[in-house]
């Protein structure tokens, strides 16, 4: 993400996320293509492309379910060392539930929808080994609030509830252990307008309060703007531009981001 | 005083690429400026003033030249600085007013003033103090300071706007037409609170349509219209 | 000629019914579901002459382990006397020339259906349960291949998760048989549709209980002193079925698991479970003759 390598350096935090150049391919079609995408503690990646791009199978290697051909992947966390595109599947389960919590486009692949929405919390806490049920049901409940959920329907399954309801119970559960990395994918797309706008506004509390590092993968340009501090724009599997996020949008380089930039606006 | 930035044969010019065009900006530009220094950009509509102080905060890629910004790091080029470092910078030393406000839902306008305090590790109930001084400084009424600046008129936003940039003494600021939709009032709490902060040691670079009311802050000129004399000093300024 | 004169009289084909390579696969799954404690180890599960899902797991298993000295003692709900008891005790006598019995105390091999007796069992003695189904996260997990990752990973978060749901819509914890427990600290099992009521008799016990599943073709074990540890919140602790204060109507024995039994008038009469028990209970009332051993459960509470 930086310009010139060579340019000296102010910021000595090492960078919380580091993907470095990933390359996948399904059969003869290339989804990713060299690609490195770096995040500081505490701040907001925007990835942004249209469908096919490539954006959603890299943050789906962030929650490491999807290995890439080449390419390697680090997390500057305690007790997490090396390429995270190595460690077995075991590893790979016990980092992405207590580490990293992520919210999907769909809320079918990250809720049990006939379960109570403060269980779906509550499994994540499972996982990471709380017994106690009054501390589970307490700890559910203050990630329901924080994601303003209504705690009247604290046990109401997630099948009866509005897209929007059920993404703020994703987002619960998501951020239930405290992350060091929140992956968001499309997480207001398929949403109302008036919906989307409140869980936006949600996220970006949620980003002040707790200053969670987060990777915001969408097409939608405003999503990516109203949250992110940088941006990297994909196409056909590759990044064709990054850089902080006003520019982006008011500085666009790229071809393709110019089109896309004055597309919106 | 010190040099808190060296400009050097900066161009800037935007690729329109479904036009198949090049537009040019400005072409290069080098000036400098010290500490505690007042520098007003001049020009005709549309000769890059604005355009050279997003260039300056990075919004915009410059094309060739160098920034040298003498950070408290040690000296840095904006242009080709890593995006990580620009925006800690833009968090602690370099600072911009524009003409808008970027509020933020559910922020008091309060907690919006005091944030750049609280990020440098002033104590939250100390940051929100000087907060509710800088916004009564800038004639913005007590009931408003709870209140969510969303829902404000563009002054009055732009007053809390005001407020925000300019509460912590930064190095360099940037001024794009600061005082374009001010009241007199606060356009006077503009300007003592500009000559404070010059006065403090931050070197201030402003584009203003109607310099009079800073006129006697001003210590340099530099012209952007093509082929002008590009730097003048204060006494040759003529409107 | 008479049709008797061109047959050679009945006899098993091979000792204990199995086919010798069949109890050789037995004996090794058996020792192998011994060394890992709670986990299902698959097995060929060989046809014998009784259906899929009456007990042909246990039933292979007990034809396995007997030799002719080794007395018997089939129970089906806790009683030795129904059908299916009777048919499979006789079976294995039949193929096998073992002794027979009804007393906890003198078997060497006990196989049952959803029952621990009463009686402690001694680590000379067996218990062969039966299990329908063996795989406790077939509820949360309908995908077995899944699941055997989650049993490898220890990944059992949506066990649960499963209490936890039933506490929030229910008040308390609704697994009533099959409570899924934790053996060795490592894998949850189904202990078979046992009550919960003998859950905790398989905790530490001085037996070895095997459990096999004929149908789903999957055997595992419990060896002795092992710990079995019902998957329980810290704060919400185990309970065990409100049978302590219950007596038995023919019996009159007190504090056992019960039966419960309907009567006309909307009440319920109770007899004790274990029949052989009751049957120990009522022989002590009328000649005097003690001839009941230790229990797990005195006076209503496991000790």
């Amino acid at each position: 993400m930086t310009l010139a390598l060579d340019a000296p350096r102010i910021v000595q935090t090492r960078p919380l996320l580091q993907v470095q150049s990933v390359s996948k391919s399904y059969s003869d079609v290339h989804a990713l293509r060299d690609v490195s995408a770096i995040a500081y503690p505490g701040e907001v990646l925007g990835v942004v492309g249209e469908s096919g791009s490539g954006k959603s199978t890299l943050l789906r290697m962030m929650n490491l379910e999807e290995t890439p051909d080449t390419g390697s992947y680090t997390l500057d966390l305690p007790d997490v060392a090396g390429n995270l595109f190595e460690l077995d599947r075991f590893a790979r389960r016990m980092l992405c539930a207590t580490r990293i919590g992520i919210v999907y486009q769909n809320p079918h692949l990250g809720l049990l929808m006939k379960h109570s929405s403060s269980g779906n919390v509550a499994e994540r806490l499972l996982v990471a080994g709380e017994r106690s049920f009054a501390v589970l049901r307490e700890k559910a409940t203050t990630a329901l609030e924080a994601s303003e959920f209504p705690l009247e329907r604290l046990d109401a399954p997630p099948i009866e509830l509005s897209g929007g309801m059920q993404q703020r119970v994703q987002l619960a559960k998501a951020i239930a252990l405290e992350p060091a990395l929140l992956l968001l994918d499309e997480p207001t797309t398929g949403l109302d307008v008036s919906v989307q706008a409140l869980v936006l506004d949600t996220l970006k509390r949620l980003q002040q309060d707790r200053q969670i590092t987060m990777v915001i993968v969408s097409h939608d340009l405003g999503v990516i703007r109203t949250l992110a501090d940088r941006v990297m724009v994909m196409r056909r599997g590759a990044v064709v531009e990054a850089g902080l996020a006003d520019q982006i949008f008011q500085d666009p380089q790229h071809a393709y981001t110019q089109q896309l930039v004055h597309a919106k606006l | 005083m010190p040099t808190v930035l060296d400009v050097n044969g900066l161009s800037k010019g935007f690729t329109l690429h479904h036009l198949a065009k090049e537009i040019a900006a400005f072409d290069e530009i080098s000036f400098s400026v010290a500490a505690g220094e007042f520098l007003l950009l001049k020009g005709a509509n549309g000769a890059g003033k604005s355009t050279l102080l997003r260039t300056l905060y990075r919004s915009y890629l410059p094309q060739a030249g160098v920034i040298r910004f003498h950070s408290d790091h040690g000296p840095i080029d904006l242009a080709r600085a890593a995006d990580v470092d620009i925006a800690h910078l833009r968090r602690t030393e370099i600072g911009f007013v524009t003409q808008f406000l970027t509020a933020r839902p559910r922020v008091s306008a309060e907690a919006l003033v005091a944030e750049p305090l609280r990020l440098a590790g002033v104590a939250t109930p100390e940051a929100l103090d000087r907060a509710r001084a800088a916004l009564e400084t800038f004639g913005v009424k007590p009931e408003l300071w709870p209140a969510y600046p969303t829902t404000f008129s563009g002054g009055e936003q732009q007053k809390v706007n005001l407020a925000r940039t300019l509460i912590l003494p930064q190095k360099l600021l940037l001024l794009d037409e600061p005082t374009a939709s001010l009241d007199a009032n606060a356009r006077a709490a503009l300007v003592a609170r500009l000559a404070e902060l010059k006065a403090h040691g931050t070197a201030v670079i402003g584009v203003f349509h109607h310099p009079d009311d800073v006129l006697h802050l001003i210590d340099r000129v530099v012209d952007l219209t093509p082929n002008a004399i590009r730097e003048e000093v204060r006494d040759d300024v003529a409107f | 000629m008479k049709l008797a004169d061109l047959t050679k009289p009945w006899e098993a084909l091979s000792y204990g019914f199995l086919d010798a390579s069949a109890k050789r696969e037995m004996r090794r799954k058996m020792l192998k579901s011994i060394a890992v404690p709670g986990c299902q180890m698959p097995y060929a599960s060989r046809e014998v002459p009784m259906a899929r899902g009456w007990g042909t797991g246990g039933l292979q298993v007990s034809l396995t382990l007997v030799n002719p000295r080794t007395r018997v003692k089939v129970i089906d709900q806790g009683a030795d006397d129904s059908v299916n008891a009777a048919s499979i005790r006789r079976f294995i006598a039949r193929v096998a020339g073992t002794p027979t019995t009804m007393d906890t105390l003198e078997a060497g091999l006990i196989q049952s259906r959803h029952r621990v007796p009463e009686e402690i069992l001694r680590d000379d003695q067996v218990l062969v349960l039966q299990v329908p189904n063996p795989e406790p996260l077939r509820s949360v997990q309908p995908n077995m291949s899944i699941a055997r990752q989650m049993h490898a990973d220890a990944d059992y978060g949506r066990m649960w998760l499963q209490l936890y749901e039933q506490i929030v819509r229910s008040g308390r914890v609704m697994q009533g048989a099959s409570y899924p427990s934790l053996v060795h600290g490592r894998h949850v099992m189904t202990p078979s549709p046992i009550p919960r009521w003998d859950v905790p008799k398989q905790h530490m016990a001085r037996h070895l209980t095997i459990l096999s599943a004929g149908r789903e073709k999957r055997i595992f074990a419990v060896p002795p002193f092992t710990r079995v540890e019902p998957l329980v919140f810290s704060d919400v602790p185990y309970k065990v079925e409100d049978h302590g204060d219950l007596t038995c109507t023919r019996s009159g024995t007190r504090g056992y698991f019960m039966n419960e039994i309907p009567q006309n008038d909307g009440t319920s009469a109770y007899e004790v479970s274990d029949s052989e028990w009751g049957v120990k209970t009522i022989r002590a009332a009328e000649d005097g003759g003690e001839t009941r051993g230790e229990t797990w459960y005195k006076d209503g509470k496991m000790s």
